[in-house]
């Protein structure tokens, strides 16, 4: 009931957001659709943990901040490589081992490395991601070590952290 | 007090548009920037990440200038829903681009690029 509350709350947020009129005819139109909504979502199956994951709101609040700064700092990089007259770029090939533990943990930290520039995951198996760099001294397995602590602290649930 | 909030509102919305403006154009500089490096890297998965300059910082400074120079807050709910979805979905995009070449034998090229003329060479000698 929990969850079904919460993505009811989200999708009104949502509604409001979007449609910005309150006459009594269009709310009529957003109360139905809202309905329709969570019908569909219960017939999927969506509404459980993964549907509305209100406890881990305050990790991702911390998390994304820091992930735009790495973002930036990255860009930053590529930029200039991009820019250089010659180019010096390295790429290298390499296997990074995660701590995180849920599959929603996993694909954050997946999806931030692609999400930084210059650093692209080829492939995830198990708790091993094979990840694609521009520049070798950059690409290296110690260099995930944050970004993979922070995701793992953002999105995995705390029982199953190591 | 009233006075002092309406004059930064007043500074607020002369300021919003030229750095709105400014924002957009960076945006699309940064966006022009990620093509050259797509045209100038030598493979498939370097150039993969050319494109992700273009989907982040470029798309985001484009957002962020029409975030600034948004009319109603409507608007900006509605700009700042854009850029979460494309900031997911452009990095998943890239990861099942690449995935897929992977899947498909395609192999990277690995180890220091050397200068142009240096490369052709090597390519002519196998």
């Amino acid at each position: 009931m929990a969850y079904l509350l919460g993505i009811f709350f989200a999708i009104l947020a949502f509604w409001m957001g979007n449609s910005g009129y309150y006459k009594p005819l269009m709310l009529g139109f957003a109360a139905l659709s809202i309905t329709v909504t969570l019908f569909a979502c219960a017939r999927m199956q969506l509404i459980d943990r993964e549907g509305a994951p209100y406890v881990r709101l305050f990790g991702w609040l911390a998390y994304y901040p820091w992930l735009t700064w790495e973002v930036i700092k990255s860009n930053w990089v590529i930029i200039k490589a991009c820019l250089r007259a010659d180019l010096d770029i390295h790429p290298a090939l390499v296997k990074i081992k995660t701590v995180c533990k849920s599959d929603l943990a996993k694909v954050t930290f997946a999806n931030s490395i692609t999400l930084t520039p210059g650093t692209v995951t080829v492939e995830i198996e198990g708790d091993k991601l094979l990840v694609h760099g521009l520049y070798e001294a950059s690409t290296v397995p110690e260099a995930f070590l944050e970004m993979d602590r922070r995701c793992a602290r953002a999105a995995d649930p705390a029982e199953k952290r190591a | 007090m009233a006075e002092l909030f309406a004059l930064l509102a007043n500074v607020w919305d002369t300021v919003r548009f030229p750095l709105g403006g400014a924002a957009c154009l960076s945006g699309a500089i940064l966006c022009i920037i990620g093509t050259i490096g797509v045209l100038r890297f030598p493979d498939f998965y370097t150039r993969v990440h050319a494109a992700s300059i273009t989907d982040t910082s470029g798309a985001g400074l484009v957002v962020v200038g029409m975030v600034l120079m948004a009319p109603s807050w409507i608007v900006v709910v509605k700009l700042f829903c854009i850029l979460g979805f494309l900031l997911l979905t452009s990095a998943t995009a890239s990861h099942a681009l690449v995935n897929a070449a992977h899947t498909a034998g395609l192999q990277p090229k690995i180890g220091p690029m050397a200068k142009r003329g240096h490369d052709d060479e090597e390519e002519g000698a196998h």
